[in-house]
């Protein structure tokens, strides 16, 4: 069994804080460390998820969390893969404990986002096709939440009720969750009366930009048992596959799809393999999970990602929300932490902070927002320029 | 800026998006691919210029309500006008192509499936260059 141990998980609390983005990710690293009971300079490998700024890593992560933490001669490793960076600083993380290369590794994330819409880096760049999308277009990633939106109501039947529930939903859990940036219950009304910002989708259908930090620290099963942990929380699969060519729905940042004239595409779509890939390797399915962690970037994408999990058949996403299956209580919670709808994006920490509450809920310590008897949870998470990810974590 | 993404000059009927398709198994790239064909099961071929299709139908739209940043362009005294963006599927070449509707459309206009066809504009202008770009404009049914 290819398991690694969750030792450790810790955060930073999420928000508009201002301070720098060392801070929230050392504040993690150091809860996290804490939650695990190893002291830092036993630590022998720290893997951390790129901040960039104007495409750039400025700070290259893996050592500036090092340097913060104090430098001790650790192995260090950083990864960028946009929203998918923290998966794969997991990824790197448990493929060196795999291979014997390290016993306990530190995996940490952390951003402080600017504030409104992404934008590209500086710069005329029109062979980047970030870049390209704003400039031509004025394309923003709001602007692809809504056209998955609209497509799902002519499609599906969906309605701007059914999105507004998704947000009443995950405030309602993130109500309950100390790390969470939104902790206030919020109402279909309030939705409904925010601004639209990308029509059909309005201010309070799209995650905020934050400020964040989460961290883990990993280890191998032999090492967990060593340290004392005998029933740890075990990741037991990590996906970070690209799209199979043609890939037919409209993605960020391109402004047109492949091609399907030569090849047919593939049967599951790009989100959809995402999950297959984590089930396949985790040998269960989407009938084994308590609980799951999705990247709620607008209302309506959560709908799709029940849909991409297996949780219900297609275009069924609404109705399984109507029926209560996917709230606190309900059969398969969705967004138990609150998800990016009380979080907002803070990009390299929140793939880790999808893990830590997997983690808490795993141990049946998530308080307030525990879902019953938790044995089984998957996260799903998608980076820009085909990067997937999924995490899955069973006890 | 983006030089061959489309034809230049003649009138609304002919203008045209140009992609580029590989001789050896056919497939389509737009925006244009010239150096490598990314079908992972060919070979590869020599990509050739095509002109793609002029008609299409929404696979979806949306209006954008907020200034979008640089580097899009838009004068920040004048008051901001909503535009609306349409992915539009071309049948033939089976993909989506992401594009502003012509002004004056909103999403009332549109309809998933509804037909579209790309005409030629304007995207910017400043003192020395007329920036040309490609739009959606919904095909009336009585032409
Ligand atoms: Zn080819």
């Amino acid at each position: 069994m290819n398991d690694v141990a969750v030792l450790g998980a810790g955060m930073h609390r999420w928000g508009k804080w201002g301070r720098s983005f060392v801070e929230y990710g050392t504040a993690a690293a150091r809860a996290a460390l804490a939650d695990a009971g190893i002291d830092w300079q036993d630590v022998r490998s720290v893997v951390g998820a790129d901040t960039v700024r104007g495409g750039y890593p400025g700070h290259v992560a893996g050592a500036t969390f090092a340097r913060a933490l104090g430098w001790q001669g650790a192995r260090v490793t950083s990864v960028y893969a946009a929203c998918a960076s923290g998966a794969q600083a997991i990824d790197s993380a448990r493929a060196q404990i795999l291979a014997g290369m390290a016993e306990v590794v530190l995996v940490v994330g952390a951003d402080s986002a600017p504030k409104g819409f992404f934008a590209p880096a500086g710069g005329d760049r029109p062979d980047d096709p970030d870049w390209l999308r704003f400039r031509l277009l004025g394309a923003t990633n709001p602007a692809y939440f809504a056209l998955y939106a609209r497509r799902r109501m002519a499609l599906h039947g969906d309605t701007l009720d059914d999105f507004a529930r998704v947000k009443v939903k995950n405030a309602a859990a993130g109500a309950l969750n100390p790390y969470a940036r939104y902790r206030t219950a919020v109402s279909a009304g309030q939705v409904a009366s925010s601004a639209v910002v990308a029509d059909p989708l309005r201010l309070l259908d799209i995650c905020a930009t934050s400020d964040g930090g989460a961290a883990l620290v990993l280890s191998s099963m032999e090492y967990a048992r060593r340290h004392g942990a005998g029933d740890p929380v075990r990741i037991r699969a990590v996906s970070t596959v690209t799209p199979t060519y043609p890939r037919t729905v409209l993605d960020l940042p391109d402004i047109a799809t492949d091609s399907a004239a030569a090849v047919e595409p593939p049967a599951p779509g790009f989100r959809e393999s995402i999950a297959r890939a984590a089930y396949e390797e985790a040998a269960l399915g989407p009938e084994d999970l308590s609980l799951a962690e999705v990247y709620d970037l607008s209302t309506a994408l959560e709908l799709e990602w029940y849909e991409d999990l297996g949780l219900c058949g297609t275009g069924d996403g609404a109705a399984l929300l109507r029926e209560g299956a996917t709230a606190l209580g309900g059969r398969i919670p969705v967004n138990a932490s609150g998800g990016l709808a009380s979080f907002g994006e803070a990009v390299p920490a929140q793939a880790i902070a999808q893990v830590c509450e997997l983690t808490w809920q795993l141990r049946g310590t998530a308080g307030e927002r525990q879902v019953a008897g938790a044995r089984a949870g998957i996260t799903t998470n998608q980076g820009l320029f085909g990067h997937g990810s999924a995490v899955v974590a069973v006890r | 800026m983006v030089a061959g993404w489309f034809t230049e000059g003649g009138d609304d009927r002919e203008f045209r998006l140009l992609g580029t398709r590989c001789g050896a198994c056919s497939a389509v790239f737009f925006p244009r691919e010239d150096s490598f064909c990314r079908n992972p099961a060919c070979a590869g071929g020599e990509l050739t210029e095509v002109p793609l299709s002029k008609r299409g139908r929404v696979w979806s739209y949306t209006a954008g309500r907020y200034r979008p940043p640089a580097p899009y362009v838009s004068d920040p005294e004048a008051e901001w006008e909503p535009y609306t963006l349409v992915a539009v599927e071309l049948e033939a070449e089976r993909m989506v192509v992401l594009g502003q509707a012509v002004t004056g459309v909103a999403v009332a206009d549109l309809s998933v499936g509804a037909e579209v066809e790309v005409v030629a504009g304007i995207l910017s202008e400043d003192a020395d260059t007329e920036w040309t770009t490609w739009y959606w404009r919904p095909v009336e049914e009585a032409r």
